[in-house]
């Protein structure tokens, strides 16, 4: 009887923290991941020369200085209408690094100075620190180009998902 | 009846900015007269030598159309950011000068880019009638 109660426990405990390995751990509310996002002008009109950023990815402050330099957006002219150029902040800003539950968002808000605000994702600290063990000449390769060329290697990067098992560095 | 007006009007709206490269070059043609009088008609050699003539910007890097659009029209370009760009010869895009709005924003912003300047719509006529000469 004794045994059987032992085996029982056993069984318990093993399932239990098997759940838990698979629901990712003790998390925070919000998860790892970006959660998936949609606005039709957002996709349409910044994707037009880059791929898609996540709004997760930098928070409000920077998003507002970008949208308020657009005939200057990192040398080229990204021009919108106003009425696009104001839904499109809206939209950012809502669903900005600063607003999210998620893990990877509030890292990388946390990874920023108060007094900083950076318009490249690529020059956050949490940036910096993850991608530390990739070369500079890895980054140049043609298959991806530049450091902030996400897709490349985190082919789910425009969902918001930067996972670790998704990531495959192209020859 | 409601639901058929609201129909109704969005296929409107829809059809607001579609047009044909013909169409965008009568337009442009207006224009083009209005901003000069001596101006007859639009040409497509001196479109394929705005499309491909290199100026020096003013951050000292040579810039032409071609650069981001490749020399030939009929290829894919590639943005500075490492995206593709769907090739600008109407032979191998037949999207290409479909949208009245879409092709002045991109008008709008890659004058600047590349002569620092707006176009003039003698420029504009020009070289949606290279792309649509190109075999």
């Amino acid at each position: 009887m004794k045994n059987w109660m032992q085996y029982l426990i056993l069984v318990a405990g093993m399932t239990s923290a098997a759940t838990l390995l698979a629901s990712g751990g003790l998390e925070e509310e919000g998860g790892r991941q970006m959660p998936v996002v949609n606005n039709s002008k957002w996709q349409a009109e910044c994707s037009g020369c880059h791929m898609l950023y996540h709004p997760g990815l930098l928070p409000e402050k920077s998003w507002s200085k970008m949208m308020n330099g657009l005939d200057k957006h990192f040398g080229e002219n990204a021009s919108l209408d106003a009425a696009t150029r104001d839904e499109v902040t809206k939209f950012l800003a809502a669903n900005s690094a600063d607003k999210q539950d998620n893990r990877r968002s509030k890292r990388i808000n946390q990874s920023i100075p108060a007094d900083a605000t950076p318009l490249r994702i690529t020059e956050t600290r949490y940036f910096t620190a993850k991608h530390d063990e990739v070369s500079a000449k890895t980054f140049k390769r043609k298959s991806i180009g530049s450091p902030s060329n996400c897709v490349a290697c985190h082919k789910n990067a425009e969902k918001g998902d930067f996972s670790e098992s998704q990531i495959k560095i192209p020859r | 009846m409601r639901n058929y007006l609201i129909l109704f009007g969005f296929v409107v709206s829809l059809n607001a900015f579609a047009a044909t490269p013909q169409e965008l070059i009568k337009q442009y043609e207006s224009q083009a007269k209005q901003e000069n009088t001596t101006f007859t008609s639009f040409s497509a050699e001196r479109g394929a030598a705005f499309f491909k003539t290199e100026r020096v910007h003013s951050d000292g890097k040579k810039v032409s159309c071609a650069t981001c659009h490749t020399a030939d029209p009929r290829n894919q370009g590639k943005t500075r950011a490492n995206k593709v760009i769907e090739p600008m010869a109407v032979v191998a895009n037949p999207k290409r000068f479909t949208d009245a709005a879409k092709v002045e924003k991109w008008f709008g912003r890659n004058c600047k880019d590349v002569l620092e300047r707006a176009c003039s719509a003698q420029e504009k006529g020009d070289y949606i009638q290279y792309l649509l000469s190109v075999k």
